[in-house]
C-alpha cells in the first residue's frame, strides 16, 4: 500500500507496536494513526462523559488532548467517573486526568486548562483544536460550547445524559445543525428536572461517552457517516437505540442564514440562571420565609408545635431524614395538601432547598400562611445541626 | 383516533411514572391536548401561559420534528408515536 508518510507526524518502531490494531485496519492503517497522532482535541469537563472520551481518545493515539475542567475529585464522582480513582479524591481533575492518560499513552500530549469555560477564554481555547467533545453537565455551558464551536468553525461532538437516557450528536459541521437548531433556548430554571429526578447510573456516560469518542475518531479519519443531522436516543432500561431526525434550521439564530447570535454572549443570563445560583428561594413574589437549620433545631428544642415537610422523593427519604418529618413527595403535593393542617407552622424542606422552595410558594398560594422553608435543606441539617445524617 | 405519546423520564413525575399515555386526537394539538387534559400538570411544563408550544420542548412524530411537518395541525395515525424530547444537560442536578 503506497502511504505518504507526513515528516510531522511519523511513527516509532513502538506506535507501530502500541497501534497495530490499528495499523492493520485498511480504514484506519498508517495514514489514519498519523491523522490521530496529528489531531487536537479539547474535551470540556473531565467528569462523567469526559472520563471515557480522554482513555479512549488517549489509547487510541490522539496526540493533543486538551481539557477543560476546575473541578476537585470527589468521592461521589467515583461510582462514573473512570478516569479517577479513590486516591485521586481531593487532587484537581485535570492532574488525576493527564495521570491516567499519560499512564495509557505517553505519547499524548496533554493541555489543561484549570478554569471555568466562559464567553472570555472560550473561543481562545478552541482556536487551537480540530474538534470538541461537549462533556459539560449544565445548560450554560451548552450553548457556550455549540455557540463558540460554530463561530469557530469546528465540530462540536455532543452527548448528555440523564439517570437511564442519553443523546448524542455531531453539531456545527459546516452543513449540518447545531445545537440551536435543535434547541433554540434552554428551559427556565424552574422547569428543568429537579434534584429528585437527577442521577444518573454510572454506566451511562461510559456508553456515551465513548459513542462520543468514536465519533471523534471517525471524523479525524474521515471515515465512515458521522452523526450528523439526527440525534441518537438511547435508553439503556429498554436497551434501545432510536434515531431522530435533526435538521439545519435556516432562521437558527447562531447558524441560521440571518444569525442573530454574532459572539458569544452571557450565558448565564440566558439560561435565567444570573443571581439564581446562590439563592435559589427567591420567588416573583418576593423573598420566600426562611428559616435556618439552627433555629429549627432550637424551636424543636424549645417543644415549639411544628410539621416538618419533606418534600423529596422516597428513596432520598431512606438515606437520611430529619427526626419526627413527614413525607410528601413535592409532585404528590397538590393532590396530598388536604392532609396538611394549615393552623400548625409547617416547615418545608427538601435536599438543597430549591424543590421546598416551589413546595413554599405552593402552599402560600394555596392559603397556608405559616410555613418556612428550610435554608441550604437536609444537607445544611447534616452539616449544622446533625452530623449522622449522611448526605449525598 | 387512539395515539402513543411517549414520555421523558423528567416528565414522568407528573403522568404518576407511566412511561406512555394514550390519547385520541386527530393530529398532533389534540392529541397533545388530551395528554394535558389527563394530566394537567403537565400543562406549564408544556406550553406556555397563551398556549404555544414552549421552544425548548421538542415533539416529534415517529422520527421527525413537528416544526418541520405543520406543528400542531400535523395529522396523526393510530400505528404513530408522539414523543417529547426534552433538553437535557448533563447527569447531574442543576436546580437545586
Ligand atoms: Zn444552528
Amino acid at each position: 500500500m503506497a502511504t505518504t508518510l507526513s515528516p510531522s507526524t511519523p511513527l516509532s518502531q513502538d506506535e507501530i507496536l502500541r497501534y497495530s490494531r490499528h495499523l492493520i485496519i485498511p480504514e484506519v492503517g498508517v495514514d489514519g494513526q498519523q491523522k490521530l497522532k496529528a489531531a487536537r482535541v479539547l474535551t470540556v469537563g473531565a467528569g462523567g462523559l469526559g472520563a471515557p472520551i480522554g482513555l479512549y481518545l488517549a489509547a487510541a493515539g490522539v496526540g493533543t488532548i486538551g481539557i477543560v475542567d476546575f473541578d476537585i475529585v470527589d468521592f461521589s464522582n467515583l461510582q462514573r467517573q473512570v478516569i479517577h480513582g479513590t486516591s485521586d479524591v481531593g487532587r484537581p481533575k485535570l492532574d488525576s486526568a493527564r495521570d491516567t492518560i499519560l499512564e495509557i499513552n505517553p505519547n499524548v500530549k496533554v493541555v489543561g486548562y484549570e478554569t471555568k469555560l466562559t464567553s472570555e477564554n472560550a473561543l481562545e481555547i478552541f482556536k487551537d483544536y480540530d474538534l470538541v467533545v461537549d462533556g459539560t453537565d449544565n445548560f450554560p455551558t451548552r450553548y457556550l460550547v455549540n455557540d463558540a464551536c460554530v463561530l469557530s468553525g469546528i465540530p462540536n461532538v455532543y452527548a448528555s445524559i440523564f439517570r437511564f437516557e442519553g443523546q448524542a450528536a455531531v453539531l456545527a459541521l459546516p452543513d449540518g445543525p447545531c445545537y440551536r437548531c435543535w434547541y433554540p433556548e434552554p428551559p427556565p430554571p424552574g422547569l428543568v428536572p429537579s434534584c429528585a429526578e437527577g442521577g444518573v447510573l454510572g454506566v451511562l456516560p461510559g456508553i456515551m461517552g465513548t459513542i462520543q469518542a468514536m465519533e471523534a475518531i471517525k471524523l479525524i479519519l474521515g471515515i465512515g457517516q458521522p452523526l450528523k443531522g439526527r440525534i441518537l436516543l438511547f435508553d439503556a432500561l429498554q436497551m434501545k437505540f432510536r434515531e431522530l431526525k435533526l435538521r439545519k434550521n435556516p432562521e437558527c439564530p447562531v447558524c441560521g442564514t440571518q444569525p442573530t447570535v454574532t459572539k458569544l454572549i452571557d450565558y448565564q443570563e440566558f439560561c435565567g440562571l444570573r443571581g439564581v445560583e446562590t439563592a435559589p428561594a427567591v420567588s416573583a413574589a418576593g423573598a420566600l420565609p426562611e428559616i435556618t437549620a439552627k433555629d429549627l433545631k432550637k424551636e424543636i428544642d424549645q417543644g415549639r408545635d411544628l410539621v416538618i415537610l419533606d418534600v423529596r422523593e422516597p428513596h432520598e427519604f431512606q438515606i437520611g431524614r430529619i427526626p419526627g418529618s413527614t413525607l410528601i413527595p413535592l409532585g404528590d403535593l397538590p393532590k396530598r395538601v388536604n392532609e396538611l393542617d394549615p393552623d400548625r407552622d409547617l416547615v418545608v424542606h427538601c435536599k438543597m432547598g430549591g424543590r421546598s422552595a416551589k413546595a413554599v410558594e405552593f402552599l402560600r398560594q394555596s392559603g397556608f400562611q405559616k410555613v418556612r422553608n428550610l435554608q441550604g435543606g437536609i444537607l445544611a441539617w447534616s452539616e449544622q445541626v446533625d452530623a449522622s445524617v449522611p448526605k449525598y | 383516533m387512539s395515539i402513543k405519546i411517549l414520555i421523558p423520564t423528567p416528565l414522568r413525575p407528573f403522568t404518576g411514572r407511566q412511561e406512555e399515555v394514550e390519547v385520541d386526537g386527530r393530529n398532533v394539538g389534540e392529541a397533545l391536548e388530551g395528554l394535558i387534559t389527563s394530566h394537567p400538570q403537565l400543562r406549564n411544563h408544556l406550553f406556555t401561559a397563551d398556549g404555544k408550544l414552549r421552544s425548548f420542548v421538542n415533539v416529534y412524530l415517529n422520527d421527525e420534528d413537528i416544526r418541520y411537518t405543520g406543528l400542531q395541525q400535523t395529522p396523526v395515525k393510530s400505528s404513530d408515536t408522539l414523543a417529547i424530547i426534552p433538553s437535557i444537560a448533563g447527569g447531574c442536578c442543576c436546580c437545586c
